[in-house]
């Protein structure tokens, strides 16, 4: 064999998972646990879908009596509460865990085994939330809780519990995640990539993860005081007892407004990937764009009240957040010219179905940005408050501004995951179905809201002329649910039947395209050198790294701004821990929506769990001890 | 292949110290996490204060001893916490036992008279809003406490026990970091619980 040979043979014994059911429990490879939370948020996301089309059943026509009030209010606190949850913040976190490390070219994400926790512990949260709603214990209170309707005295029983617990599972699976990304883009790129040449989905989810980890601590910390008022008789929320209903509102927009840039802000990163690719040059406004983006979240957690404009907050409040609020239209509006700059000035365009997805963005988003500058007046935000013009609104930001991008992405990296194309005619109607299913839903709503139709409301009397633009909707979901039909379709036959991609079909610029389609166990047999932007547009032989152990999983560790190697280190191999660790974290967390002692117990196995985790094997420590060189000066 | 197209790390350490090291990069990450909680939860502190005549509204405030001692046990567990960080920087294992050693004594101190600082608040959680969050600070701050304090037992047993390696001393380094945190954000919750009902 020759050296590349050997080399790659060696790679393969080191980095491959274990075989077997055992091996599959014990994964800590990033792709794979990012192809699992993909799975599962997707089927999350048509569960969430299923209860919407019930929803949009049951207001097909006036006084209708398909679902009663009490189902209904749980399946629309189910839907917004999954669609969040458990499928928009998740799978853009997994399209960061499945890229960021072959986009700066690494070999796994930093803290594999953390990773694989964070998988474990989101699947056991979102099955409890599941297997709740089926006991008929489903949330009830709407996606965002508030209180006085989800405390103890309006929400008895165990169904606001199982919601709160859920935030839990959740954020903190969403939490160590941000920390893997941030670590991995900012201390294992590729030799050569500095600050200026990261790619822009990589500063997106790196962002985002800042975003995560500075908003989501609210909504630990807020659910944690419902459960409490709940449970054990606090009074955090509870104003007989010197507590404020309003705090959960602050607390839960502090988080809950980021939250919608925390889904928004990787599908930007997406678009500009995209974009280029199809344009054929390297994107216009690079810096601006990188800068559009942390603006925007910083903005992003200023604009919380604007979702309190109704609740009689001082004047002076009210003007801050309204400006606030419209003032983060100037980056976004920056971005999307740097784009359509891109778009104009490259050279033929392509129209794959990649790129369909994202001008559906354009057009769909830039209407729910400029219905979302008239809601950031508190004037008109009155008068529209609660309505249906928020539902469509809202549905206009996110599926306009995150999903459809995240399609495009679908299409657009499915031959990197998989190894073949999807079908291209498949994918224009895919697009199609559900642009026109969009906007036939959702259009209508703005017009609903106008004329008075409220939200949450599980019917409407025949006398109130709203059951035609109803009827209408109810047609645009089924549309919606067809598309997506069709995009399952297409990716089942694609995998069996789909056109073998190479490495790189769409001859893009960026480092996951650099290496086999799907990338090996240790993604690239030599880590590259960048010494551009858009390595893979540059002409000439590529520089490589040599030199990195292939007996342990080795891995580079560069310098932050220039990204200049630093020294190596080696990383964590499969094990059992994270998965028995995150049991026993579900067994805390579900047990103490029964009693307050199971968190006194249930630590105990948690902490046993944690310390197995840790804890070092000779053999392993037997081998890095024979490969170890020393820092040069270890007392700085 | 040829040398200028390659460019070699086989030299490079095998393991780092501080801003080098990812170990402290999580740490960093997870202090930022928990710091936003403590912030978090101190606003709250404040937000509810707006809400009473009086504050605390019934009772007198904590009394000062219990917390007060603490304070001190904590800045002063500050001393072989740094003495810890700084051997294992040098790799001195016999230095890392002792400010370990040390190190845990104050901890388990500091918990004996977190045992005592709860009935010593002059409130109950369920007796009204500043009670609930009186002991939910310090229900968070405790449980940062005894899992430092385990992560610190744990490393200290490692230290006896083997397997060792280099990269375990970057371990003990970023460790004594944690710690830093729990005893710096103990300064504005006790300012908080104890202070503020006095002198605001």
């Amino acid at each position: 064999m020759s050296y590349p040979e050997e080399n790659e043979a060696a790679l393969h014994r080191t980095w491959s998972e274990r075989p077997g059911w055992l091996g599959w429990l014990m994964a800590v490879n990033h792709r794979t646990i990012a192809k699992r939370y993909l799975v599962t948020t997707l089927l999350f996301f048509v569960a969430a879908g299923i209860m919407a089309l019930l929803m949009r059943l049951q207001l097909a026509r006036p006084e209708n009596t398909f679902l009663d009030t009490d189902r209904y209010s749980q399946l629309f606190s189910m839907h917004g509460s999954v669609m969040m949850f458990l499928f928009a913040v998740p799978i853009m976190e997994a399209v960061g865990v499945y890229l960021v490390p072959l986009m700066v070219g690494a070999r796994n994400i930093a803290f594999p085994r953390l990773n694989a926790f964070s998988y474990w512990i989101f699947l056991f949260g979102g099955l409890m939330f599941f297997a709740a709603f089926l006991l008929n214990t489903g949330p009830e209170a709407g996606w965002f809780s508030y209180v006085p309707l989800a405390g103890p005295d309006y929400s008895p029983g165990k169904r606001t519990d199982f919601w709160a617990q859920l935030i839990t599972f959740t954020e903190l699976s969403a939490l160590v995640v941000s920390i893997e990304i941030i670590v991995t883009a900012l201390k294992m790129r590729a030799p050569g990539m500095s600050l200026d040449r990261i790619p822009l989905l990589v500063w997106a989810e790196v962002v985002t993860a800042f975003m995560v980890i500075f908003a989501m601590p609210a909504v630990m910390l807020s659910s944690t005081f419902l459960i409490t008022d709940r449970l054990v008789s606090t009074h955090f929320y509870n104003p007989a007892g010197g507590g404020d209903p309003l705090l959960w509102q602050h607390l839960f927009w502090f988080f809950g407004h980021p939250e919608v840039y925390i889904i928004f802000v990787p599908a930007l990163g997406m678009i500009s990937q995209i974009i280029p690719t199809f344009a054929r040059r390297p994107v216009v406004g690079y810096l601006g764009l990188v800068m559009a983006l942390v603006i925007t979240a910083f903005l992003a957690f200023g604009l919380w009240v604007h979702h309190m404009f109704a609740t009689g907050l001082p004047p002076l409040g009210m003007s801050f957040f309204t400006a606030a609020s419209i003032l983060i239209a100037i980056p976004t509006g920056l971005q999307i010219f740097c784009w359509i700059a891109t778009l104009a000035t490259g050279g033929q365009v392509r129209f794959a179905t990649p790129l369909l997805f994202v001008i559906g963005f354009f057009f769909t988003f830039i209407i729910g940005g400029l219905t979302g500058v008239w809601l950031g007046s508190t004037t008109l935000d009155s008068q529209l408050h609660d309505t249906y013009f928020v539902v469509a609104h809202l549905h206009y930001v996110l599926i306009g501004g995150a999903i459809m991008p995240l399609f495009g992405a679908f299409y657009f990296w499915f031959p990197k995951v998989t190894g073949r194309l999807l079908s291209e005619s498949l994918g224009k109607w895919n697009f199609w179905l559900f642009f026109i299913g969009f906007h036939v839903t959702f259009f209508p709503m703005h017009a609903l809201g106008l004329d008075g139709m409220t939200r949450r409301i599980y019917t409407y009397g025949a006398d109130r002329g709203w059951q035609e633009l109803n009827l209408v909707a109810t047609v645009g979901a089924f549309i919606l649910a067809i598309s997506v039909l069709v995009f399952i379709v297409n990716v089942i036959v694609s995998l069996r039947r789909g056109a073998l991609a190479g490495d790189n079909p769409w001859n893009a610029s960026t480092l996951e395209w650099a290496t086999r389609s799907p990338p090996p166990p240790y993604n690239f047999q030599f880590i590259p050198v960048v010494e551009s932007r858009d390595p893979l547009w540059q002409k000439g032989e590529r520089r490589h790294v040599v030199g990195l152990s292939n007996e342990v999983r080795s891995v580079l560790i560069t310098a932050i701004h220039d990204a200049q190697p630093d020294h190596t280190t080696t990383f964590p191999s499969p094990s059992l821990w994270p998965l028995l660790s995150a049991l026993a974290t579900t067994g805390l967390f579900v047990g103490s929506i029964f009693t307050p002692w199971a968190v006194l117990w249930g630590s105990i196995p948690v902490a046993v769990g944690l310390i197995g985790w840790f804890w070092p094997s000779h053999r392993e420590t037997e081998i890095n001890r024979r490969l170890e060189i020393k820092p040069e000066s270890p007392a700085r | 292949m040829s040398t200028e197209r390659v460019l070699d790390v086989s030299k490079l350490p095998t393991y780092a110290y501080g801003n080098r090291s990812l170990m402290w990069w999580g740490t960093w990450g997870m202090i930022l996490i928990e710091g936003t909680v403590f912030v978090i939860a101190l606003v709250t502190y404040y937000y509810l204060r707006d809400f009473s005549q009086t504050w605390p509204p019934e009772g007198d405030p904590p009394r000062l001893l219990f917390g007060t001692l603490n304070l001190v046990i904590l800045l002063a567990s500050g001393w072989p916490n740094q003495w810890a960080k700084k051997a294992a920087e040098r790799e001195d294992l016999r230095a890392v036992r002792i400010w370990l050693v040390v190190g845990l004594l104050f901890s388990v101190a500091f918990i004996v008279v977190r045992g005592f600082e709860f009935p010593a608040l002059n409130t109950h959680y369920d007796a009204n809003a500043y009670g609930s969050v009186v002991y939910m600070i310090l229900i968070l701050h405790t449980v940062h406490l005894v899992t430092d304090t385990v992560d610190t037992l744990v490393l200290t047993v490692l230290m006896f026990t083997g397997p060792l390696e280099g990269r375990r001393f970057v371990d003990v380094a970023e460790n004594s970091l944690y710690w830093w945190f729990v005893v710096l954000s103990w300064i504005p919750i006790y300012c908080t619980l104890y202070l503020a009902p006095r002198m605001l």
